[in-house]
């Protein structure tokens, strides 16, 4: 499959579960440049003149059609910086899978830092799925700090699921959202960090039209040593109705700070946020085990239900 | 066959040692349908968590199937083939109602043969085979997913803790019935029940009495239950739940 090696191919598998070329419109960047693209009559893929990166041009009426635009890095060292945006016209809807998997066998840091900007048209729905994952035994860091800004026009919808499971040492996630009337946004993070990895993810939503509504739910694992801090905040600035939830479980001495905010600007907003933070609870260790699973064998099993 | 030698178990709190269960010798045959009961706080629960491995005693020896078991972890005791329905069933957020059968199973059990333990126990399996087994559940739900989840594992030994314990009176009668079900059943497994219940202690093989920790009666249905219905503590044993 184009140019890429098996340590590429696995990352591809991990971010975009790619086992070759995706139908319809992509991008795949490898160690920093496109080994492949393709656009379609209604999405138009263009590199960017000014910066790294990508413009996706989606054509308003365009429906069930996806977009993959992966990244995966194998390269010790390499830092980078990419600048991709989406325009969805109005009508929409369609399936846009990103992600980024870092390979550090070396002993220099790799970064990817990729920032994402969604304009999204009048009464489309696009759902965004974002798989952000490390692997290498080097002493190099793997870092990713993502930026993702979604501005909605009315009626428009945005489902997004953010997953970051594995070896991924240092992430710094800040995800702004701007919804207008009748614009809806779903947000599902899942985060699990280990060894001493460290974790920030910052939510800053503003709903500014009348009948917005986002309902934004983390769910994250700290193991080991690792530290996160949640930072989820919704803006109620219109009739609208806002839900922000973190659910966490710490292991061993992780840490996790988890700042659930809400400010109601308008008299008709209605913001609820939920944060809860705990071990695992003893009875379910002992309800698995008497299935017949192993102390060890049963938190695997309940973290990763709680993660799915 | 579960045997109990002079089992014992004490309990410390405030510097204070009580004894919860005192010096209790029992044989379980295999293939009975055993319920036992006697007042609240007698040690019937304790007892049940001793046999799963639970609780440690703090004296005594189980031996099941001619194995000292006394020492095995939970673990262990399940994969000598002893399940445990708790009387409060535990939730997991994320964990389906599939998950937790195959989990039981030890195996990939497969849709339709996960949907068929669903229905033992009464559920519609395509309701709640891909429901979280967590607080959207009603406890009447719980129960039924729980004593699925035992039947999944297909065990010698089963111990049922207060089954029909908080739940309503619909779910209540689904329970009975399921009890009913397992008791005409031709697999080949014990089942001990912890329960108050006069329809379950009905169709006991054995009813066993437990009262201040120590073993008070035991015998066949017909000639306990007379007894204990009009014993001093027979509004505890039979609880106005269906009134």
């Amino acid at each position: 499959m184009l140019k890429m090696d098996a340590v590429q191919k696995q990352l591809l598998e991990e971010v975009a579960e790619l086992h070759d070329i995706p139908e319809g419109a992509y991008n795949l960047r490898a160690n920093g440049e496109s080994v492949g693209r393709n656009s379609t009559a209604n999405i138009e893929i263009v590199s960017k003149t000014d910066v790294s990166g990508i413009d996706i041009k989606i054509k308003s009426g365009t429906k069930n059609e996806s977009v993959h635009i992966p990244v995966v890095l194998s390269e010790s060292g390499l830092k980078e910086t990419v600048y991709n945006d989406f325009y969805v016209g109005e009508d929409c809807d369609v399936l846009i899978v990103a992600g980024c998997g870092i390979d550090n066998c070396g002993t220099q840091d790799s970064e990817h830092d990729g920032v994402h900007r969604f304009f999204v048209g009048k009464n489309s729905k696009v759902r965004y799925v974002e798989k952000h994952y490390g692997s290498g035994d080097g002493t190099g860091k793997r870092v990713l700090n993502p930026v993702t800004e979604v501005y909605m026009e009315e009626n428009s919808t945005v489902d997004m699921e953010m997953v970051q499971i594995k070896g991924v040492d240092s992430t710094d996630r800040k995800t702004i959202a701007e919804l207008k009337a009748g614009a809806k946004l779903n947000v599902r993070e899942r985060l699990m960090t280990h060894g001493d990895q460290q974790a920030l993810s910052t939510y800053q939503v503003s709903l500014n039209g009348d009948g917005s509504a986002a309902d934004v739910v983390s769910r994250s694992v700290a193991r080991d040593s690792s530290y996160q801090k949640l930072d989820l905040c919704v803006n109620g600035n219109a009739a609208c109705t806002g839900h922000t939830e973190c659910d966490s479980i710490i292991m061993d001495n992780g840490r996790i700070l988890a700042v659930p905010s809400l400010e109601a600007n308008c008299i008709d907003a209605a913001l609820v946020h939920e944060a809860a933070i705990g071990k695992i609870a003893g009875e379910q260790l002992i309800k698995l085990m008497t299935l017949g699973l192993t102390e060890a064998e049963a938190e695997e099993q309940i973290i990763n239900g709680f993660l799915k | 066959m579960l045997k109990l030698n002079n089992i014992s178990f004490s309990a410390v709190d405030g510097g204070k040692s009580s004894d919860i269960i005192r010096g209790i010798d029992l044989e379980i045959p295999d293939n009975k349908f055993v319920v036992i009961t006697g007042p609240n706080g007698g040690g019937k629960s304790t007892l049940a968590k001793i046999i799963a491995g639970i609780v440690q005693p703090t004296a005594g020896r189980l031996i099941f199937n001619d194995t000292d078991i006394t020492d095995m972890s939970i673990t262990d005791r399940a994969k000598a083939g002893i399940g445990f329905a708790f009387q409060q069933p535990v939730r997991f957020k994320g964990l389906t109602v599939l998950d937790l059968l195959r989990i039981s199973a030890g195996k990939n059990l497969s849709v339709s043969d996960a949907c068929s333990y669903l229905s033992e126990v009464g559920l519609c399996a395509k309701d709640y085979i891909k429901r979280e087994v967590n607080a959207s559940l009603s406890g009447g739900e719980l129960k039924r997913i729980e004593i699925a989840t035992v039947m999944a594992r297909d065990v010698k030994l089963a111990v049922f803790d207060e089954p029909e314990a908080g739940i309503d009176l619909w779910s209540f009668n689904n329970l009975i019935r399921i009890f009913e079900n397992m008791r005409k059943s031709d697999k080949s497994r014990t089942v001990v029940v912890i329960s108050h219940q006069e329809r379950l202690l009905k169709i006991a093989d054995e009813i066993i009495v437990l009262a201040d920790g120590k073993l008070v009666r035991r015998g066949s249905a017909d000639e306990v239950l007379p007894e204990i219905m009009h014993s001093n503590y027979a509004q505890t044993i039979c609880p106005k739940i269906e009134e």
